[in-house]
């Protein structure tokens, strides 16, 4: 027996390995994904009060912390049994709706795209946003940049700080906005519908244009038949802020509607020890360990998943790709919406066009006149005791529940964060690429390193939320162990 | 000649939430300059470098290394002497590794807590085996093994000497930016020994555009209490506002937006515990009842006082919760300094 140890030293060091055995006949016997760290929110968090809870658990990630504030903020209101005023709701959903263009942008050009815009094989050096400037030219570069600087702009502006904003409140949102500021807004929000829109002409041209790539995207080596997740509004359109979660068997059959609040009657997570990350599981379908499927628990909570769960989106140039995006891909339309894709490295494709639609949603939002009125926070007036809260977070589905005294201090805690759901998926992509790659007789390169990577990386595992790291990059490093234990051969990047 | 050498940088993190790499990523132009002044010898978010490359340098050989991320398991404090020996400047960059930041809250509870809360009294999780992480695992095919999860967390200084911390949760990009720019143009730094760069030197409620008045308080409002006063002092108006026990530096951007200041720039000048230094400050500005207070005996005294710092909750998570690492408090704990035992 081999052991091969994938350590991601580089941009994802000592936040995750993977380690792969080999039978002796040289084939995948198999791989363990493994999560090496823990800091424990749910236990520091008991005793606090829970109105803090927006700018305490924000530090679980510093990439997406706005994800974070908002599933506490929302489960405060749940807590305090109170209904924000129709100005903080529209707020909430418009901050959010810039931070997904923010997020998605960040995703697409600096880490998930540029497997894509600058091609899987191309060198290591290359395949980063420096190489995708080089490849699109620098006039994209600059739109690039000014999209992240423009919406961490408006993050700041609404949320009190460019990491960590501050201003969530049960029932509300600390800060009003301006008429002067919602113009600025509005100007930033038709720039993002721009964006949005070039962003998918930029994967048309270089990526569906490409035969090679369309092949990559569609082949079985990326392909997992299980369960999709997503948040859906009362049409059953994706919507990020709010709604009902809604999961789909792999034919696309709905398999479970649910309010948020109910979450602990469908999910369940399973245990390792060799990790220090749980594995989220359909409790209608039971743990069957690391396989696909509809008898396996597994379900993904990606942007792919989202658009699966749902019949659309919401609104209408989305929609528009929506379509082209199932279509292309060969998706038939069955009792009314489309089966599922189960092209993991269709993710991309499907976040621009949620970057699309966060962008029409945010302009819809800041042109209401009503996203003005300075009354943003609603009265607390009942005695906290349980909530929910629940947002699509770009990397999945996001749950915070709190117990609390009769003060509003917390008692219990509990949290099931983006990237935890997509766990068990992740590796079973990876195992499934090591599996493709490595055959008996097969000589170990550094092939096998991209290629692990780009199924990894099509999750955008915000391993920040499950370990911390920045999403998405994943350089490797291999060590191959002979049986006794040890080391062959090490190789690098 | 041969082009002369650049100095070499390396940013490392340990258990952090990422904030402080974004915060360093929205330097904006700046990062450009940082890339053209410095070879990067290490920058995992970045750059691909890896640990085997670092072991193999010099002693001394990266100039100038920020290291943000608290020290949560063994893993985290292996990197920490790596990385202290590599180094020449080394920089505990951020609230984590500056003083624990909100991971060291854990402090207040154990290992042993903390992995039955999420393991095994937990309601989602489903395990009847009452499996828990260990170290070494041994599968069907081989062994798997995974960092020790310690019983405190530490802030970098704890574990190895510093050089310099730049305070923040995160760092404000403006602060990184004009660090960089006195480093790149070789502003000399001030001497070193755990030396506050990249801050101001006053209280946070120096860049507070906010009235101070003289007011004294008769209770205090948790956020969710009340809606304050636009114009006015957010501690007069009885919100905790920790802005006058801490270093200046961000802009005091949270009272902008009616939020408290929660301390994340650490404590003031000369002032090794943040907590103790805003329980005396706001011992000074509590009203001690409506009352007069003439002609009351020492009983009435202590009552109103009670019932003042009744309406205060969670004072360990609210005082401490930027630096509860390096608190007087845990330091006075057994467990304080030195190797200790894991638990995983």
């Amino acid at each position: 027996m081999k052991q091969i140890t994938i350590d991601p030293v580089t941009r994802l060091e000592g936040h995750g390995k993977i380690e792969i055995f080999l039978n002796d006949k040289g084939k995948v016997a198999n791989t363990y994904f493994v999560i090496p760290e823990l800091r424990g929110f749910e236990r520091f968090c008991v005793g606090r009060p829970a109105e803090e809870m927006p700018r305490i658990t924000n530090r679980i990630c510093g990439v997406c912390p706005e994800a974070h504030h908002m599933a506490a903020t929302k489960a405060l209101d749940a807590l305090y049994h109170v209904e924000p005023t129709p100005a903080a709701k529209k707020i909430r959903e418009m901050f959010y709706s810039a931070f997904y263009v923010a997020d998605h942008t960040t995703h697409f050009y600096a880490l998930g795209g540029p497997d894509f815009v600058v091609g899987p094989d191309a060198p290591p050096a290359e395949r980063n946003i420096l190489g995708v400037v080089h490849k699109v030219g620098l006039e994209i570069g600059k739109q690039v940049i000014d999209a992240r600087i423009r919406n961490h702009h408006v993050i700041r502006t609404i949320g009190g700080r460019g990491v960590h904003p501050v201003a969530g409140l049960p029932g509300g949102w600390s800060k009003a906005i301006t008429k002067e500021e919602r113009e600025e807004l509005e100007q930033i929000a038709r720039q993002n519908v721009e964006f949005g829109l070039f962003s998918l002409k930029v994967f048309e041209d270089i990526v569906l244009g490409n035969q090679e790539y369309v092949d990559l995207i569609t082949s079985d080596a990326y392909t997992h038949r299980t369960y999709y997740m997503g948040t859906v509004d009362a049409n059953n359109r994706v919507n990020f802020y709010d709604g009902m979660v809604r999961v789909v068997d792999p034919d696309g059959k709905e398999f479970v509607k649910y309010h948020p609040k109910d979450y602990l009657q469908h999910i369940a997570e399973h245990t390792e020890p060799w990790t220090y990350l749980k594995f989220p599981f359909l409790k209608g379908v039971g743990w069957k360990g690391f396989v696909d499927g509809a008898d396996s628990g597994v379900y993904v909570a990606t942007p792919l998943s989202r658009l699966n769960a749902a019949d659309g989106m919401a609104t209408p140039r989305a929609q528009e790709a929506f379509e082209k995006m199932y279509e292309t891909l060969g998706s038939k339309k069955v009792n009314g919406r489309y089966e599922p894709v189960h092209f993991r490295l269709a993710t991309h494709w499907a976040r621009l066009i949620e970057l699309l639609y966060a962008a029409e949603r945010m302009l819809e939002l800041i042109s209401d006149p009503e996203i003005t009125d300075p009354n943003t926070r609603a009265p607390i007036t009942a005695t906290p005791d349980e909530g929910v809260g629940c947002v699509e977070a770009p990397r999945g589905t996001l749950t915070h529940h709190y117990w609390t005294d009769e003060r509003g201090i917390l008692t219990k805690v509990n949290l099931i964060v983006g990237t935890t759901n997509n766990y068990a998926p992740i590796a079973m992509s990876v195992k499934k690429a090591a599996q493709s790659l490595i055959k008996e007789g097969t000589v170990i390169t550094d092939g096998l390193l991209n290629r692990i990577e780009m199924a990894f990386r099509a999750y955008d595992p915000c391993i920040g939320c499950a370990t911390h790291t920045l999403p998405g990059q994943m350089p490797l490093e291999v060590t191959i162990y002979a049986a006794d234990g040890s080391i062959i051969e090490r190789l690098r990047r | 000649m041969a082009a002369k050498e650049k100095p070499k940088f390396a940013m490392y993190w340990a258990a952090s939430c990422g904030g402080c790499e974004i915060s360093t990523l929205n330097m904006g132009d700046k990062i450009l300059e940082v890339d053209k002044a410095f070879d990067v010898a290490f920058w995992p978010c970045v750059a691909d470098f890896k640990v085997k490359d670092v072991e193999g340098y010099p002693d001394g050989y990266i100039d100038l290394c920020l290291f943000n991320g608290a020290i949560r398991n063994s893993e985290n404090e292996e990197m920490a002497h790596l990385l202290r020996k590599k180094s020449k400047v080394l920089v505990a960059f951020g609230s984590c590794a500056s003083e624990g930041c909100i991971p060291a809250l854990s402090n207040l509870t154990t290992a042993e807590a903390t992995l039955r809360t999420v393991y095994l009294d937990n309601p989602s999780t489903d395990n009847p085996k009452k499996v828990l992480p260990q170290p070494f695992t041994k599968v069907p095919e081989g062994t798997i093994q995974i960092p020790v999860f310690y019983e405190r967390v530490k802030s970098l200084d704890q574990v190895v000497p510093v050089d310099y911390v730049m305070p923040g949760c995160p760092p404000e990009s403006h602060q990184i930016a004009a660090v960089m720019d006195a480093v790149i143009t070789s502003v000399l730094l001030p001497p070193p020994g755990r030396t506050i760069i990249g801050a101001g030197s006053v209280a946070v409620c120096e860049e507070c555009p906010r009235q101070k008045n003289v007011k004294r308080i008769k209770r205090f409002y948790r956020s969710h209490e009340i809606t304050p006063d636009p114009e006015i002092c957010l501690l007069e108006q009885g919100i905790l506002c920790m802005g006058i026990a801490t270093r200046a530096g961000c802009g005091a951007l949270c009272p902008r937006v009616n939020m408290r200041c929660e301390g994340c720039y650490g404590p003031l000048d000369g002032i090794e515990d943040q907590g103790a230094n805003m329980i005396a400050a706001i011992a000074s500005v509590i009203e001690e009842g409506s009352g007069p207070l003439a002609g009351i005996d020492e009983a009435d005294l202590q009552r109103r006082i009670g019932e003042v710092m009744d309406t205060l909750v969670d004072p360990a998570g609210t005082f401490y919760r930027f630096n509860m690492a390096r608190s007087l408090l845990m330091r006075a704990r057994p467990t304080g300094h030195g190797v200790e035992k894991g638990v995983a």
